[in-house]
């Protein structure tokens, strides 16, 4: 078992034939996802790294049954990618687009909660499940399977997380960039219920950083549904208040989204917060000894 | 990206939001021609910068006779104006707003922004307006009204009333009130707006509801399609360094420490400033070099990065997945020698090929610390800039 995705997982990608599409579809081939299309408007009727071409996600579903898309599409074509995949009722969407407007975002929401998709991201690395399925842009190698689950709003914090609980020798079930966005698809507290749900998980990882207040939100649910161990990291104690950090949701603002706020409310609910982050997987053995 | 007060009281003019009498000038020269315009024997002299807390730093002067007007412009126009909410630099002054002065019977806040937690367009209203807004917030939350827009809907008239009632406003101030608010909102959702705020939107004792000031912050991922916005950007309100670094595609905000920090990622980047200064150092700028970490973009970040006068060394932190860690290190390299840096360095590289990447910076002629461990190489770089 593990969540969202597996090796039955049948994957395409929306801007299957653009630069990013083409390279990220190779990467997650060969690390051996169930690869069966994708979708380039123009070009269905094509063949692309032997695979076949859909002109759309629809047409790409009918074709293939694929029940899990990644899109790589420019931000201002965004909106239009995801909106056709929810249409089409495509369950897992991963968009690994950074810098879709926030207002568009805001309405993509609002329509995923009327439909049965569920969306990842956008502007993160996607999720994958070690030795089965990759969605996205991660590292295949540094991933082992095994009992950890990460959830991270960043993605080279995700492959910290990773990278240290292989070598550790944890391994990870499942691991979800969830993105570093201020409106986002899957949430926090959406991963972390499927997490607990799921029996080949038997602990999780928790990163989070500066901006909004998902982490507190986090801890509220951790606290009365969440009962596997739970570490967690907040990147930003040293980020200075009113300046954007590289991701448009990492911003403390208006007095709220300081990591000291949010490193408090998990503390206060029994989550084991590691000190740095190159500790993330210490910390996570020290817990589980 | 945010805009002067006065552009942002343009567009508000274009939605037929009331707003004072007020002419834009950059010399004192033109100061008392302004005024015999604007007519009237009481004149505002507002500093045109983007921050906030004007009035506390002397940018917003009250003058009873043209010859304070000139005074306020002569002293203004030129300087580095600097506001709770600046740095200690400050920002420059190139342009002045003078407004006819205003009787206030009541000051009240209007403001909309996204709401993160309830993922709505969300309005907050206030009768305490004038006063930081954070302030009341933080103090008296039951003094914001707030109300949440659906993103699929739009708002309506009768909601709009209803906010009018909560603000105690009579019946010709609420028709007042309803226009400035829709305005508010077309201006919010037409234009890609973060944040867009009236304070304080004041009740004049001719029964008029005025915009006292006007703040607008706009999602820059969405300026692409708005080409009239893009154009009101003021370079000269921006730091210079993270300016040119968005050129090369570099995220970059100078800070005032002393170790300079290089790492692709935006979380990474900020989590190894946090390991500065969990070991007792300070970071110099946060800098994400993105994804693709190719050796020009590589010496583009050195070359910022020296030119931040109190850097003492610098720490270089990066995860190399899908890109090997033997071709960052021959980038590394490259860029060294282009920029000719001197300063001490620590690399850290993790992730594919690691050691061969880790191997060919230590072998090199360079003045090179390397390590695999994240916590070591902190702690290295923290000891070479005592």
């Amino acid at each position: 078992m593990s969540i969202l995705i597996d090796k039955n997982t049948r994957v395409i990608t929306q801007g299957f034939t653009g630069k990013q599409g083409t390279f990220h579809s190779e990467q997650s081939i060969a690390y051996g996802t169930q690869f069966v299309g994708g979708v380039t408007p123009n070009k269905g009727g094509q063949k692309h790294l032997d695979l076949p071409v859909f002109n759309t996600v629809t047409g790409a579903m009918d074709e293939t049954n694929a029940n899990a898309s990644m899109i790589y599409v420019p931000p201002q074509f965004a909106y239009a990618s995801i909106l056709e995949a929810i249409e089409a009722q495509m369950p897992i969407i991963a968009c690994i687009t950074e810098g879709i407007p926030v207002q568009d975002m805001l309405k993509i929401k609002a329509i995923l909660k009327t439909s049965n998709s569920i969306l990842i991201g956008p502007n993160c690395p996607g999720v994958i499940t070690p030795d089965e399925c990759k969605l996205g842009i991660m590292p295949g190698n540094i991933h082992q399977a095994g009992s950890v689950g990460v959830i991270s709003r960043s993605g080279t914090l995700t492959y910290e997380a990773v990278h240290q609980t292989t070598q550790a020798g944890l391994g990870q079930s499942t691991c979800i960039g969830i993105g570093g966005d201020p409106i986002q698809g899957m949430s926090f507290i959406d991963c972390l219920a499927l997490f607990e749900a799921d029996p080949k998980t038997k602990s999780i990882i928790m990163v989070g950083e500066i901006g909004g207040s998902a982490e507190e939100e986090a801890a509220e649910y951790i606290k009365s549904h969440v009962s596997k161990p739970v570490v967690s990291y907040i990147a930003g104690l040293s980020a200075p208040k009113g300046k954007r950090m590289g991701h448009a949701g990492a911003v403390i603002s208006a007095g709220t989204g300081k990591a000291i706020d949010k490193i408090n409310a998990l503390r206060k609910v029994g989550v084991a917060i590691a000190p740095t982050p190159a500790t993330m997987g210490e910390t996570l053995l020290e817990v589980l000894a | 990206m945010h805009i002067h007060e006065y552009q942002a009281k343009t567009l508000f003019s274009y939605k037929h939001i009331q707003i004072p009498k007020g002419i834009l000038i950059d010399s004192t020269a033109k100061a008392s021609s302004a005024c015999k315009a604007l007519g009237g024997d009481v004149w505002v002299v507002k500093a045109q910068v983007h921050a906030g807390g004007r009035g506390k730093g002397g940018g917003v002067v009250l003058c009873r006779s043209v010859e304070e007007v000139e005074r306020a412009c002569g002293q203004l126009l030129g300087s580095q104006l600097i506001t709770p909410q600046t740095d200690a630099k400050g920002l420059p002054v190139g342009q002045l707003l003078i407004e006819s002065g205003q009787n206030i019977k009541r000051e009240l806040y209007l403001g909309l922004l996204i709401d993160r937690q309830t993922q709505k367009i969300t309005v907050l209203a206030s009768t305490e307006g004038g006063m930081d807004i954070e302030k009341v917030a933080s103090e008296t939350p039951d003094k914001i009204i707030k109300f949440g827009i659906d993103p699929l809907g739009s708002l309506s008239v009768q909601n709009c009333t209803f906010l009018a009632e909560k603000l105690e406003l009579n019946a010709e101030l609420t028709k007042q009130f309803n226009n400035t608010l829709l305005g508010l909102y077309e201006i919010f959702t037409q234009k890609d707006v973060n944040l867009i705020e009236i304070n304080p939107l004041i009740v004049t004792h001719q029964n008029q509801l005025l915009a006292l000031d006007g703040k607008i912050d706009f999602d820059d991922n969405a300026l692409y399609r708005h080409e009239d916005i893009a154009k009101l950007r003021d370079i000269s309100q921006e730091n210079e360094k993270e300016r040119l670094a968005s050129e090369y595609q570099l995220n970059y905000i100078s800070l005032d420490g002393t170790i300079g920090c290089m790492v692709n990622g935006a979380g990474l980047a900020m989590a190894t400033m946090d390991l500065i200064e969990h070991f007792g150092g300070s970071p110099a700028n946060f800098l994400d070099v993105g994804g693709g970490t190719t050796a020009d973009r590589v010496a583009k970040a050195f070359e910022l990065i020296q030119t931040e006068a109190n850097v003492k060394g610098i720490l270089v932190n990066i995860f190399g997945g899908i890109v090997r860690c033997d071709l960052i290190a021959q980038g590394i390299l490259q860029a060294i020698e282009t920029v000719g840096l001197t300063l001490p360095i620590v690399v850290r590289l993790e992730g594919t090929n690691a050691p061969e990447g880790l191997d060919l910076l230590s072998k090199s002629k360079f003045n090179i610390h390397v390590e695999s461990d994240l916590t070591k190489a902190a702690i290295k770089i923290v000891e070479l800039t005592k």
